[in-house]
């Protein structure tokens, strides 16, 4: 299962486990604000090979449509698709 | 229900064998060894369905033992003195991690010096790690207590891991008679463990997490009612267990002749035995003395200390124990029950037995005598060593 | 078929950490558990990826998973190996992710990167560390990197490795392998830390790539007692600058870089003599 953002935040005494056991994948907070440049992707160069992919640290980078798509609200900004691209049609811009 | 001769050790191992722990993790200690080469013999023979692992270090044993926790397996493993310390990291993750280990500690002093012999300053060391502690006094209950001790950890109430203690030497290696319950009473009397505390391939879940400064406490509040929830529930499991096997514990104290007794003397472990003939042989002399044993270091037994001695002129701890720079643990614990129920009995300490020196009849008799001065103080037993912290 | 980007299991297991951009760590803990699948059972001991991965209630994986102690993930491992066991499952793959100084899969940044860069047993000579700083006396850390993926393969396991995020394709491989053999398994995975190493948080990958291809670290498996290399550099890469473009080295004198070539020559004489 792929973790996911969540609308429940436990916070009150009341809401926490009894044990340090909760359910796996419960996210509630992205991590878009790390972001000091974001990755752009050029439809038209990329040819769906999937190395941006493969390599993203955070595995924010998915299959779409024979493309790429990216899930902003968690990626860091780190670049690294930007460089593994031989095709160069993802472009790291700056967050304004 | 079958007889028979087993040291302390032993009729520890028999009692976690009726207990089908599914896994057992250990690492070899003097005093304890006798438990792990038991269990390993009964894995081997068939009678007992458990994983044994031989893990490299007592921290393993005591991660291992959380490892199969974690998944849900009932889990045992053993160590004494070095061993205990040794896994000391482990102590506190098992019990913040709610997860209902049984441990029997052969109890053994701590180096320097070396000495293999039996104090407590070992399991009296970790009284804060979040374990549960018992003290057995001899073989019989060194058996029950294996069988009841998971009971009491398991249960959705508790989910504390349990320490089970037995004196190293004097009840470890020394033989008793012992009735050994047959596995059909026994799983009577002990359910299978269920917990959602665990990793689930249907469900899986995130264990052993890290909690920042705004939920911690929650957590630890909770892990502190799980001990103090085991209060009940082994009264609860003590009478299930009288109703099976006929056999009924006091709780998490044992008291013996006190009820008129205006000196009392409180100890822990196998002592108690020698006490109980020393108070029977003064009060043939007329003084009105008696005994009060804790059972249970962890919940602590507050509310029955101060309920036996309230009518005593004095009391006094004996304990193979000593807070280095204070005074033993066990009388810190006493007084504070005693101040807690707004008690003014004058109260000593006597520190013996360290490293297995013998205590002796006479020396218990002396402590009594002494009460009779009703003062307050600490002393280390048989050296005249008198201590008064400050 | 061989294991690629576009065989490879789609669900993200790890998703959602806290670890810092472009972490090499977290993108070998990430492959692994997408080759394992949702039936891993991982034990993580306190280090970076416990840290960044479990801060309640912002739980990061999708599978099941556990910290342990800092010296106790071996031990949990078995822990829950022999507890799933002893219930009857079977269905499972239990892997351990620890940094240096671990099992199963290593993730090796070449020092303790949590606690803020000191030097680990895993630190390479030469490297500036929190704990080896570099100065007039001393330059560094002085003890060469121990050979953990030896060490590991001389207990006879079945099948131990070393691989790099920098050849994902190798790695999963790898993994892949390792999933499908009984018995203890090792994985040795280099991942560079862009913040204890100095370079740019793009450049992990790039510099993964480059410490295989400069010799100073190289892909092999050992299986069945013996060793094979899987991948043999033509030619080296410059080992200079393979170094001199992380901050971490940039004090070495042309002398340092001279005793590293020299080392890694040797250890290269080594890897022919006795590796297939």
């Amino acid at each position: 299962m792929k973790p996911y953002l969540r609308d429940f935040v436990p916070t009150s005494y009341d809401d926490i486990p009894k044990a340090t056991a909760y359910e796996a994948g419960y996210l509630v907070t992205k991590n878009a604000g790390w972001r000091n440049a974001r990755p752009v992707l050029d439809e038209t160069k990329c040819i769906g090979c999937l190395n941006c992919y493969l390599y993203c640290p955070d595995g924010v980078i998915f299959r779409e449509d024979s493309k790429i798509g990216i899930d902003y609200d968690f990626c860091k900004g780190c670049g690294i698709c930007s460089k593994i691209c031989k095709l160069k049609a993802i472009k790291m811009e700056a967050e304004k | 229900m079958a007889k028979k001769f087993l040291s302390g050790n032993e009729a520890f191992a028999y009692g976690v064998r009726l207990a089908r722990p599914q896994v057992i993790s250990a690492y070899p200690i003097t005093p304890q060894t006798i438990v792990v080469e038991k269990l390993s013999e009964f894995v081997e023979d068939g009678s007992l369905n458990a994983e044994f692992i031989h893990v490299e270090s007592e921290h393993s044993a005591l991660s291992c033992a959380m490892g199969a926790s974690s998944v849900g397996a009932r889990a045992f493993t053993a160590t004494s003195s070095q061993g205990l310390l040794y896994m000391a990291e482990c102590l506190p993750y098992a019990a913040g991690g709610r997860f209902p280990i049984v441990m029997m500690n052969a109890n053994r002093s701590t180096a320097l010096p070396w000495n293999i012999y039996g104090d407590q300053r070992d399991s009296i060391s970790q009284l804060d790690s979040g374990w549960i502690q018992a003290y057995a006094c001899n073989a019989q209950e060194a058996l029950d207590l294996a069988l009841m001790s998971f009971y009491i950890a398991e249960h959705k109430d508790v989910s504390t891991p349990f320490m089970a203690n037995l004196d190293g030497f004097v009840l470890t290696h020394t033989y008793e008679v012992v009735d050994v319950p047959t596995a059909e009473q026994a799983d009577a009397f002990l359910p299978k463990y269920q917990t959602d505390n665990k990793m689930d391939l249907q469900k899986p879940r995130n264990l052993a997490f890290s909690a920042g400064p705004d939920t911690n406490t929650y957590f630890k509040y909770r892990e502190h009612l799980g001990i103090l929830n085991a209060y009940k529930i082994i009264d609860e499991a003590e009478e299930r267990f009288a109703k099976i096997f006929g056999r009924r514990y006091t709780g998490l104290t044992e008291s013996y002749r006190t009820e008129d007794a205006d000196y009392i003397l409180i100890t822990l472990g196998s002592l108690s035995g020698l006490v109980r003939e020393v108070v029977d042989e003064l009060r043939k002399e007329g003084s009105r003395v008696g005994l009060l044993r804790l059972r249970y270091l962890r919940p602590f037994p507050n509310e029955e200390i101060a309920a036996t001695v309230k009518n005593a002129k004095a009391v006094a701890v004996l304990e193979k124990d000593i807070s280095f720079g204070n005074e033993g643990t066990v009388y810190t614990n006493v007084n504070s029950a005693l101040q807690k129920a707004k008690l003014r009995i004058p109260s000593s300490d006597y520190i013996g037995g360290l490293g297995g020196r013998n205590i002796s009849k006479e020396e218990i008799k002396i402590i009594f005598d002494e009460l009779e001065q009703q003062q307050s103080t600490v002393k280390f037993l048989g050296i005249g060593g008198e201590t008064n912290g400050n | 078929m061989a294991i690629n980007a576009k065989t490879l299991n789609e669900t993200e297991f790890f998703y959602g950490h806290k670890a810092c951009a472009g972490c090499g760590g977290s993108l070998a803990v990430r492959i692994a558990l997408k080759v394992l699948g949702e039936n891993a059972v991982a034990v993580l001991p306190a280090g970076c990826m416990s840290a960044v991965g479990f801060n309640f209630p912002q739980l990061c994986f999708g599978n099941n998973a556990i910290i342990s102690t800092f010296a106790g993930t071996a031990s949990m491992l078995t822990g829950v190996e022999a507890g799933l066991r002893a219930q009857g499952i079977t269905d499972f793959h239990a892997v351990g992710f620890a940094g240096d100084g671990g099992t199963a899969i290593c993730y090796d940044n070449e020092a303790y990167m949590n606690t803020g860069i000191q030097k680990s047993s895993l630190t390479p000579f030469g490297a500036r560390t929190t704990t080896t700083p570099a100065g007039k006396n001393i330059r560094g850390n002085l003890r060469p990197k121990k050979n953990l993926f030896e060490i590991v393969a001389a207990h006879g396991i079945p099948y131990a490795a070393t691989a790099s995020v920098g050849y994902l394709n190798d790695f999963m491989r790898k993994v892949e392998k390792a999933k499908n053999i009984r018995g203890t398994k090792y994985i040795h995975v280099l991942a560079p830390c862009p913040t204890g190493w100095g370079v740019k948080t793009d450049e992990t990958v790039e510099i993964a790539k480059e410490v295989v291809d400069c010799g100073l670290w190289y892909l092999a498996e050992y299986e069945n007692g013996e060793f094979t290399l899987n991948r043999r550099p033509k030619e080296f890469s410059d080992v200079s600058a393979y170094l001199r473009r992380q901050s971490r080295f940039k004090h070495l004198t042309d002398e340092d870089i001279e005793i590293i070539t020299r080392s890694r020559d040797e250890k290269w004489e080594f890897i022919n003599q006795n590796f297939k």
